[in-house]
């Protein structure tokens, strides 16, 4: 009876929330997504992510040795950037390259920085950069998978003026097409997301700013007549839903605020459409967030919430 | 003598000017692309460096202490001009590798702080010992440097490949690969530091 009344300081009441339940939640949200992309492209895919998320756990687990500080692989972060490396590379590279991204990823794009909640980036952003200027070669090849109609992805074959008419946006939706493991499948993504959504884990302010922000100006700019863009096959194509609800929602690199975070999805979708539609790049989404990512400190700074009782 | 000794070596390790000091980035970022241009790179700056140094320190009794800046950098862009003229007439490949960054050696801050901090105040043999050091120290740094991007940047060495079947990560072959490296050595230099003391 007398433990009832434990003496403490604030605060008195406790969420069940806890960081590795949440990273833990998310990792689960990412399965769909997962699972489509091996329906889609295969076995393949599933050695990429599976390599992917080992070598990050290693690189934590080995970081943490090191540097003798607290292993923090259970925490769930470490696999979360394994996955969302290998959902950003193509299904049939070869398999070191989710090795170093991975290893890259966690070393550069984290730990350098004092490991999770310190990191400017995210990690798996940065990792797939890194390969993305390293080895351009393998990040754009897409082999044809067993029943897509093309290798190239939607994305690519638009940049180069080829013809569209055969993707369906029913085919969009589902992920009937060449991309990456974890971009292709949009229900997959959604299924996830709504999880997500759902346990309150993201809020929706980033993923809805950024869609929105990206359809409307694809709307506009996106064909030679203003107004006449096809908004609907840039939102469903390329990485902006993975980026949207996965990346671009980090808690470590994006603003705090609701205000903040507006500000930071409508940055990320005019980036990922002008890269897409005047840029050199056929895709832009992991540039666009990882801009914004470095902007968020700012944006922190002009959207900081008045404390109560000041000016 | 000891005195002109440590003079030399202390811009090896305990003031290296890319390292230590952090100076001097600009030419170290844009030309440590191989170790060739590395080499060139350090060899044109140490040159400027020793030059600058012992005229500077001859001279350093006549220049009044108000206009002791553009003096230096008068004395400074003499030497440069020199090696430029030497360069385009000896080795015009180098040159053309170097570009703009020999004439940019004028602002190197490596050699006007040398002249403001050193040259100005000591005798024309320690302002040379120092000058050395500081240019050795820069030239190591760089061929350091440009190892090791060139190494895993094109998987070469001197323009000789080492590894047969070793893709090359072309990041480091850019400026962002360049910013990587040194960014990461001069953690790794201040670990080693941190760890002695």
């Amino acid at each position: 009876m007398i433990n009832n009344f434990t003496v403490s300081g604030s605060p008195h009441i406790h969420k069940p929330e806890s960081v590795s339940r949440i990273m833990w939640t998310v990792v689960i949200s990412l399965i769909p997504a997962g699972i489509a992309g091996v329906i889609i492209f295969g076995l393949d895919a599933l050695w990429v992510t599976l390599v992917a998320v080992a070598a990050a756990v290693l690189t934590e687990l080995t970081f943490g040795i090191l540097t003798k500080k607290k292993i923090t692989i259970l925490d769930g972060s470490a696999v979360i950037t394994g996955i969302l490396l290998a959902f950003n590379l193509p299904p049939q590279v070869p398999l070191w390259l989710p090795i170093v991204g991975a290893v890259f990823s966690i070393a550069i794009g984290k730990q350098v920085f004092g490991g999770l909640g310190q990191n400017i980036f995210n990690p798996a952003l940065v990792g797939r950069v890194f390969l993305m200027a390293s080895w351009p070669k393998y990040m754009t090849t897409f082999t044809p998978s067993f029943d897509a109609v093309t290798s190239a992805t939607p994305l690519a074959a638009l940049k180069e003026g080829k013809a569209l008419e055969h993707i369906s946006y029913l085919d969009l939706f589902l992920g009937k097409h060449g991309g990456c493991i974890g971009e292709v499948c949009i229900l997959a993504l959604l299924i996830g997301a709504v999880l997500l959504l759902i346990k309150g884990y993201i809020s929706w302010h980033i993923p809805a700013t950024y869609i929105f922000t990206t359809a409307i100006f694809t709307y506009i700019f996106g064909a030679a007549q203003l107004f006449h863009g096809d908004w609907l096959f840039h939102v469903l194509s390329g990485g902006l839903i993975l980026g949207a609800f996965f990346m671009a929602t980090d808690y470590v690199a994006t603003p705090l605020t609701a205000k903040g975070q507006i500000i930071f999805g409508v940055g990320c979708g005019l980036l990922t459409a002008v890269i897409r539609i005047w840029g050199g790049y056929p895709e832009g989404v992991s540039y666009a967030i990882l801009m914004m990512n470095a902007a968020t400190p700012l944006i922190d700074r002009y959207t900081k919430n008045r404390i109560y009782g000041t000016k | 003598m000891k005195d002109l000794v440590k003079e030399f070596t202390k811009g090896i390790i305990k003031e290296n000017p890319t390292f230590v000091l952090a100076l001097g980035l600009c030419p170290t970022l844009a030309v440590s692309v191989s170790v060739i241009n590395g080499i060139g790179m350090g060899a044109a700056a140490t040159f400027v460096l020793l030059g600058s140094s012992v005229i500077i320190s001859l001279v350093r009794n006549f220049i009044p202490g108000k206009i002791r800046i553009p003096c230096f950098i008068v004395i400074i862009a003499t030497f440069v001009t020199i090696t430029e003229l030497c360069l385009k007439a000896y080795s015009p490949v180098l040159n053309r590798a170097l570009g703009i960054y020999v004439p940019l050696i004028v602002v190197n801050c490596i050699v006007l702080g040398r002249a403001e901090a050193f040259a100005c105040k000591n005798n024309l043999w320690r302002s040379f010992f120092d000058g050395l050091g500081m240019g050795v120290g820069f030239t190591l740094a760089l061929i350091l440097i440009s190892a090791i991007r060139e190494f895993l940047g094109s998987g070469q060495i001197l323009g000789r490949t080492l590894i047969k079947g070793f893709e090359p990560v072309f990041v480091f072959g850019m400026p962002s690969g360049a910013l990587l490296v040194i960014g990461l050595l001069l953690g790794f230099f201040n670990l080693l530091k941190n760890r002695r003391s």
